[in-house]
């Protein structure tokens, strides 16, 4: 059978942004995949030029619609540890709430994505009808839907009031009976194991080798969180990270789906800890050195390297998101599987082209 | 099948949506939306210039004018926050859609000086 290429993207149904893979297939089984990037470069880390390091915030943010308040918070991390800041504990509380507000509403849209990816329409809306929830309470407690904006240097620019606490629980209460009236649809259903177990396997060893993050990195077995860390308030929190073994489709679904349980688990251990403190210290001075920030996003670890020196411009600000380093793994996955598939297998690393390109 | 108790569920339930243009969402009280002026109380410092990471808003000392670029605005708040004497505030609905993008400048009256006292 001859071999034929089929170019696919960068503009594509299951795709919400554009990214471009030229697949080599054989009689409808993909045999080579070669990606090609760099539709949406934005040209974001160039801005630090232009932009001081408080106005930074706002720009790292917008980096990603989906985890704009992690950005934040890790670049805030890197010029709190440049600046020697200690940030008041209920601001790390605050900030651990917000970002797992975040990981809830990234994992629901991406199992309504995954859903609709291989026809399953109507849980997709169920899903998305759940995720709505949580976009509402980020409007509420920080003021918008999707970039937060509560971050500062030094701590939060928001506080959560009693009767938003009480809102936030209960919320978090009847999401989670809507999500496990929903949990053996996404398990168990026929529709869903078809097209999920056994398809894009990727081992243990591959994913170490080519350096996977996130879910799909635990989706293989290893149980590597950068929250275990203990940024934050994250070392005062019970929570262990969540692993599948199998390595497959199935594997990264479930993951996820447990990681927006685990979420809410951790919502609700912030609230019943959170201490009563200022909600933000005043920055003195201007940040000098270098520091590499990590936290855990939804897709995985992120990496900021700040250069500063000393000015109220920093030299440079890099930034490494999660899906960069999930690449090679979807590039590993992919020889081997259904032309069909491939829509399914890319969406299972989560990708964010937006953040990958910045 | 495993659907069944929430798609019966969805039949006997309200819409999850709302018929948009005709029925509002209410909007909550801390939400930023479009960035207002209480122009009597601006001293023209220049602080909001200075922070807004979008750089949409333009003071002019001299000619005692506030410009903001509303289509430029992030809503981040970080004007509303940094001005000194707090005459930035943020209603909590965002800019309604508009055909031409205008700029809204606001410019202060003159002060009646205090009249001289007559002799």
């Amino acid at each position: 059978m001859a071999r034929s290429v089929i170019p696919f993207g960068p503009q594509h149904p299951v795709l919400p942004e554009p990214l471009h893979l030229t697949l080599t297939v054989e009689d409808e089984i993909v045999k080579e995949a070669l990606p090609k990037l760099g539709y949406v470069h934005r040209g974001l880390e160039k801005l630090t030029e232009i932009r001081d390091h408080n106005q930074m915030i706002q720009i790292v943010e917008r980096v990603c619609g989906i985890c704009s308040c992690m950005h934040a918070q890790c670049y805030c991390q890197g010029i709190e540890e440049l600046m020697n800041i200690q940030v008041p504990s209920r601001a790390e509380y605050l900030r651990v709430i917000w970002a797992e507000m975040h990981r809830i509403h990234s994992h629901l849209l991406w199992l309504g994505l995954f859903a609709d990816a291989f026809g399953f329409e109507s849980l997709f809306m169920q899903i998305w009808r759940i995720r709505e929830r949580v976009m509402d309470l980020q409007e509420a407690t920080a003021g918008n839907r999707v970039i937060v904006s509560v971050n500062c240097v030094g701590g939060v620019r928001r506080d959560i009031s009693a009767e938003n606490q009480k809102w936030i629980l209960d919320t978090m209460k009847t999401m989670e009976k809507e999500l496990l009236q929903l949990k053996s649809t996404i398990m168990d259903d026929f529709t869903v194991k078809k097209r999920t177990v056994g398809i894009g396997v990727l081992s243990k060893e591959k994913a170490y080798e080519l350096g996977a993050a996130g879910p799909t990195l635990r989706g293989s077995g290893i149980a590597q969180d950068m929250r275990q860390t203990g940024y934050a308030a994250y070392s005062e929190l019970d929570f262990e990270p969540i692993v599948e073994t199998d390595g497959d489709c199935y594997a990264r679904n479930l993951v996820r789906f447990n990681e927006t349980l685990q979420a809410i688990d951790l919502i609700r251990q912030a609230f019943a800890k959170l201490p009563d403190s200022e909600l933000a210290v005043k920055p003195k001075g201007l940040p000098n050195g270098e520091v590499v920030a990590r936290v855990e996003q939804p897709r995985g670890e992120v990496l900021y390297y700040l250069k500063a020196t000393g000015k109220k411009y920093l030299d440079r600000v890099r930034i490494r998101t999660p899906t960069f380093a999930n690449i090679p793994p979807l590039l590993e996955m992919l020889p081997g599987c259904d032309l069909a598939d491939v829509p399914v297998l890319i969406l299972t690393i989560d990708p964010c082209i937006s953040c990958t390109e910045r | 099948m495993f659907m069944t108790k929430t798609v019966l569920k969805n039949l006997m339930t309200k819409y999850a949506t709302r018929l948009y243009p005709f029925e509002k969402k209410e909007a909550y009280k801390d939400a930023r939306g479009e960035l207002k002026i209480n122009l009597d109380k601006c001293i023209f410092c220049g602080v909001c210039k200075m922070r807004c990471p979008s750089q949409c808003i333009k003071v002019d000392k001299e000619a005692k004018t506030w410009e903001v670029d509303p289509f430029s605005c992030v809503y981040c708040g970080i004007c509303v926050d940094a001005c000194p004497v707090k005459c930035l505030y943020q209603e909590n609905q965002y800019l309604a859609p508009a055909e031409e993008k205008d700029l809204v400048l606001c410019i202060q009256e003159a002060k009646a000086e205090p009249a001289a006292p007559t002799p």
